[in-house]
């Protein structure tokens, strides 16, 4: 379909011009590129680093015999130059396919569909804890500036973020599970229980869609412990940032008028300071949840959680590059995901950058 | 003659009036990086009912700490101590929910950069309207109907767009009128004007001094205007305080202080201005700097910057002497001979 | 208290004490004082070799052994004493690499400007998207599980963050009032930016790294946890605490180790924080944003 001179730049308009949608756009377009170029780095890179996958993936007889390795090679097209790999391999990414796992021996895509849904039911918990005791310190914290309770939050906040995640999950286990009794063990649920159908591939919900409230129940209470773990980190993180935010906005002329007029303290928190809070606030939190992907490593090591974090383990360790890059999209597109979804919220919460988009 | 006369004769017209507004040796103690000090130091003044008081000095002379220790908003660990007696309250023992009384409802206060201390996130409506609403528990319209009311008092164009809009929509000055329509919004007795034209332009200035004289006059409003501006105080100003470095040094009706200064500071204040004839001379200008807070100067804080100086300005706090006409100074050496009454 | 460094000129502290007021930056300085101290004299101050098995396995803390003794009978107090030779300057080191990468980086794109910057910082941005730990595991496990690999592979994810900062200062000082003046007086910009410039970043860069050191010390222990790392039988916190992971019924075998991390890294943001508030305003400001 040809296009008139005039009417091919009309269409330009919907990414070049002001307003909401075109700026969307714009953002996923970028976000796309940055997919893309996230692949090339990540393939130069393991390209580069001297390491050998065929010797990681075969057992060492089978390692020693070239006619095993020359078939692995072939079969996993490891036997072609480089850059034909990488055009390969970006080739089948446009079909949506992410190559053969080598050491799973499937489909990256279905490696990565069984996996995701465990680390999402961890990651949205523990996303969902740290924004609320997250905020709730901050602001307990800066409201109460330099008394008992801002300097209890300030301790624990500034413990939060330096425990190393894989111990934390082991004294937590230790203490919970085998003194306590009060969590049950590793995994997801009871050994030899069946899972509900799946759905979204989240246990607990869909053990919710299904109105199967003992696995929920069960289910709920596998995850907790790992998740409370996995937020520990975030919740650390957002409090102090949340405490500086509050702190620098209080000292703000706007909020000294707003005092001067007689409101009370609770109203000049939550019209006048929480809402410039909420924006760098909002950064941070988009940040802080780049760091549950590397807490989750950690965690589902120890709680034996088969979910992305063990995957990417075993795709590291086994130079499985497919494998890795699957993880790593996956990661990256979450990230990406939520740096507009900040964008967004930022243009919703300030109204200048609103009109003057 | 006549003049002294009439003073004489106003002065005695005071004396039967109840004053809105009694400052009695406050004394104001901040926390800095190194430490307490004294920002203003025994201080007292009075105001009445329709007066415009105007407090002048040079940054850090502790005006704009006066101003807020009256309405309770000293900074973090900041203390008031002395006495502040308005509308018949003593207001140095008020806690904080006893200022939240009055904040808005009986004082309120202008700030100095309209930019800053308007919210940027909230429409104008809301800001006019939530003190509003807080005090006197009106209903979302009626506060709405008086807000648009109040935007005609300050003269904005289009008040109903007005509303809607956000203050980065306006222009300074009229961000600033409608900083000044948000302190009366409750109908405030007295209005503390902190440095209400200095980030404005000289050509807008005008308009807004002369909107504080005609509320002044409409609503019999009190007014502490907060000024290094020796123009504005001419302009707008029944009486002036001078201060420097946390004290009075002169006082007095403004005519009077303004043509026959006799304090040094405040002869050097006035003949540093520029003469608009440029004829040509150097300009004067008062040797030194202000001093920082907590370190004050001994004795007279002016002393090492004043031309008059003796010794004893060093050891001994300056005297106080005041003139018929209520005008006074604090200095122990009266180089302009203030005649003064009888007081100590 | 000025920071005596060379960098005196260019940490403007905001009031010469308040460092020392600070009595979490006191706990810190001394914490990390004391496991300097036992790294460095861990021969003499250790009870046990750290690597003799002459012990029985798995004893309980007790007056002999005071945090018991692992699965091959060796006394965990030791090791863990010998466990800061290891964690300690390997985290430093780690931090001085990246510090150095990043800045290099961060410096070419700002100094340049114009493509060569929106390249970079593309890469940058990349690189932030990037799971650094599944970088970090890949690149370790390809050079083959040892703590110098370990380095190297953080090293390649640390550095963006150095990066971001220095061009950031960078380009800030670029639209300085004192660069211009220069200029106008005739000064190449080059030379300005060289004279003028490095003093300046070298300080905020020394801040930031020294808040990055505890992240390092839990990237590298962690590593180690997952095999990447340190390598048996050295004794590095990190793996020490997965032996601990295996035996958790062994209570002792993997908590004294992570305590161990805990209190250094927990000394390290003492003292990075404290840093950080005891600056001016703006250099603060650059190391938030």
């Amino acid at each position: 379909m040809k296009l008139k001179h005039r009417e091919r730049f009309s269409v330009l308009k919907i990414f070049t011009g002001g307003g909401f949608i075109p700026f969307i756009l714009r953002r996923i377009l970028t976000s796309i590129v940055l997919i893309f170029g996230m692949t090339f780095i990540s393939f130069s890179i393991t390209q580069l680093v001297p390491g050998d996958p065929v010797a990681a993936n075969l057992g060492q007889s089978a390692y020693s015999d070239p006619e095993i390795v020359a078939a692995f090679e072939k079969e996993f097209g490891l036997d072609q130059p480089v850059p034909i790999q990488y055009l390969r391999y970006i080739q089948k990414l446009s079909k949506g396919d992410l190559g053969i796992s080598l050491s799973s021996k499937r489909p990256v895509l279905t490696d990565l569909k069984e996996y995701f849904p465990a680390t999402m039911e961890i990651a949205l918990v523990a996303v969902f804890l740290s924004l609320i005791f997250g905020l709730l310190f901050g602001i307990i914290s800066a409201v109460t500036r330099d008394r008992l309770p801002d300097q209890l939050i300030r301790v624990f906040s500034l413990t939060g973020v330096s425990m190393p995640t894989f111990w934390t999950a082991l004294t937590a286990f230790y203490i919970f599970f085998f003194v306590l009794g009060w969590a049950p063990g590793t995994g997801r649920l009871d050994p030899g229980a069946e899972p509900p159908k799946k759905q979204t591939g989240l246990f607990t919900i869909d053990a919710l869609i299904e109105a199967d409230f003992s696995t929920f129940r069960q289910a709920f209470s596998y995850l907790l412990l790992p998740a409370i773990v996995l937020a520990i980190y975030a919740v650390g993180i957002i409090t102090r940032f949340t405490r500086a935010s509050v702190l620098e906005i209080l000292g703000n002329d706007y909020v000294r008028s707003a005092r001067a007029k007689g409101l009370p303290e609770y109203i000049v928190i939550k019209r006048h300071v929480l809402r410039p809070a909420l924006l760098s606030i909002i950064t941070v939190a988009g940040v802080s949840f780049a760091s549950l992907m590397a807490g989750s490593v950690l965690v589902e090591n120890v709680f034996s959680w088969p979910g992305l974090g063990q995957y990417a383990y075993r795709a590291a360790v086994g130079l499985d590059l497919p494998g890795i890059m699957g993880v790593s999209m996956v990661v990256a597109t979450v990230y990406i995901t939520m740096n507009l979804i900040v964008d967004v919220l930022y243009r919703v919460i300030d109204p200048q950058l609103r009109k003057s988009n | 003659m006549h003049f002294v006369m009439h003073l004489i004769h106003v002065q005695q017209k005071r004396c039967g009036i109840k004053m809105l507004l009694t400052v009695k040796d406050l004394t104001i103690k901040l926390m800095t990086a190194s430490g307490s000090a004294e920002a203003v130091r025994n201080l007292s003044f009075e105001l009445e009912q329709g007066e415009i008081l105007g407090i002048a000095g040079e940054s850090g002379s502790g005006k704009t700490m006066t101003a807020l220790s009256i309405l309770g908003l000293l900074p973090y660990k900041g203390k008031a101590s002395g006495s502040i007696i308005f509308n018949n309250r003593e207001l140095i023992k008020f806690n904080q929910k006893q200022y939240r009384e009055i904040r808005g409802k009986e004082v309120a206060m202008v700030f100095q950069d309209p930019m800053t201390s308007l919210h940027p996130m909230l429409t104008v409506q809301v800001q006019l309207t939530e003190h509003m609403r807080h005090h006197n528990s009106i209903s979302k319209a009626g506060a709405r109907e008086q807000a648009l009311k109040l935007l005609d008092t300050v003269k904005i164009p289009d008040p109903v767009s007005a509303l809607n809009s956000y203050p980065s929509q306006f222009s300074g000055g009229m961000r600033q009128r409608i900083a000044i329509a948000m302190a009366l919004a409750c109908e405030p007795k007295l209005l503390i004007a902190d440095e209400p034209t200095t980030a404005l332009d000289v050509t807008v200035q005008a308009g807004i001094l002369k909107l504080l004289d005609q509320l002044r006059k409409e609503k019999k409003l009190s007014v502490i205007v907060i000024t290094h501006d020796l123009g504005v105080l001419s302009a707008l100003t029944d009486r002036i305080l001078i201060m420097y470095a946390g004290s009075e040094v002169e006082s007095g009706f403004t005519k009077e202080v303004l043509q026959s200064a006799k304090h040094p500071y405040t002869r050097g204040l006035i003949e540093a201005l520029p003469d608009s004839e440029g004829d040509g001379k150097h300009l004067l200008a008062i040797s030194g700097m202000p001093p920082e807070l907590g370190k004050f100067p001994t004795g007279c804080a002016f002393h090492p910057r004043c031309n008059f100086a003796k010794n004893q300005c060093k050891e001994v706090a300056s005297k106080v002497l005041e003139s018929a006409s209520k005008q006074r100074i604090f200095c122990a050496i009266n180089p302009f001979s203030l005649i003064s009454k009888e007081i100590n | 208290m000025k920071i005596k460094t060379k960098f005196s000129k260019s940490i403007k502290v905001k009031n010469s004490n308040s460092i020392w007021r600070q009595p979490l930056a006191i706990v810190g300085v001394v914490t990390i004082s004391a496991w300097l101290f036992l790294a460095i004299f861990a021969p003499l101050v250790a009870p046990f070799n750290p690597n003799s098995q002459d012990a029985d396995k798995f004893i309980m803390p007790s007056a002999a052994h005071w945090m018991g003794t692992d699965e091959l009978g060796r006394d965990i107090w030791s090791r863990t004493i010998y466990g800061a030779r290891i964690s300690l300057p390997y985290s430093v080191l780690l931090v001085f690499f990246s510090a150095i990468l990043g800045s290099v980086i961060g410096g070419i794109s700002g100094y340049f400007g114009g493509r060569t910057d929106a390249i970079i910082m593309r890469i940058t941005d990349m690189f932030f998207a990037f799971p650094a730990i599944v970088l970090a595991m890949a690149v370790a496990a390809a050079l083959g599980p040892q703590i110098r690999n370990a380095v190297i592979a953080i090293t390649i994810v640390a550095w963006p963050i150095y990066a971001r900062l220095v061009r950031g200062l960078i380009l800030n000082a670029k639209q300085n009032d004192y660069v211009t003046a220069a200029t106008l007086l005739g000064s190449s910009a080059r030379r300005t930016l060289i004279v003028d410039l490095r003093p300046n970043l070298a300080g905020p860069v020394f801040v930031l790294a020294a808040l990055e050191v505890g992240n390092a010390l839990l990237l590298l222990s962690g590593l180690s946890f997952l095999g990447l790392g340190a390598q048996p039988p050295a004794a590095e916190w990190g793996s020490m605490v997965s032996i601990g992971a295996i035996n958790f019924d062994r209570w002792w075998v993997g908590l004294f180790p992570g305590l161990a991390i805990l209190t250094a890294v927990l000394a390290f943001n003492f003292i990075g924080d404290a840093l950080r508030d005891a600056l001016d305003p703006r250099t603060a400001k650059a190391l938030r944003d």
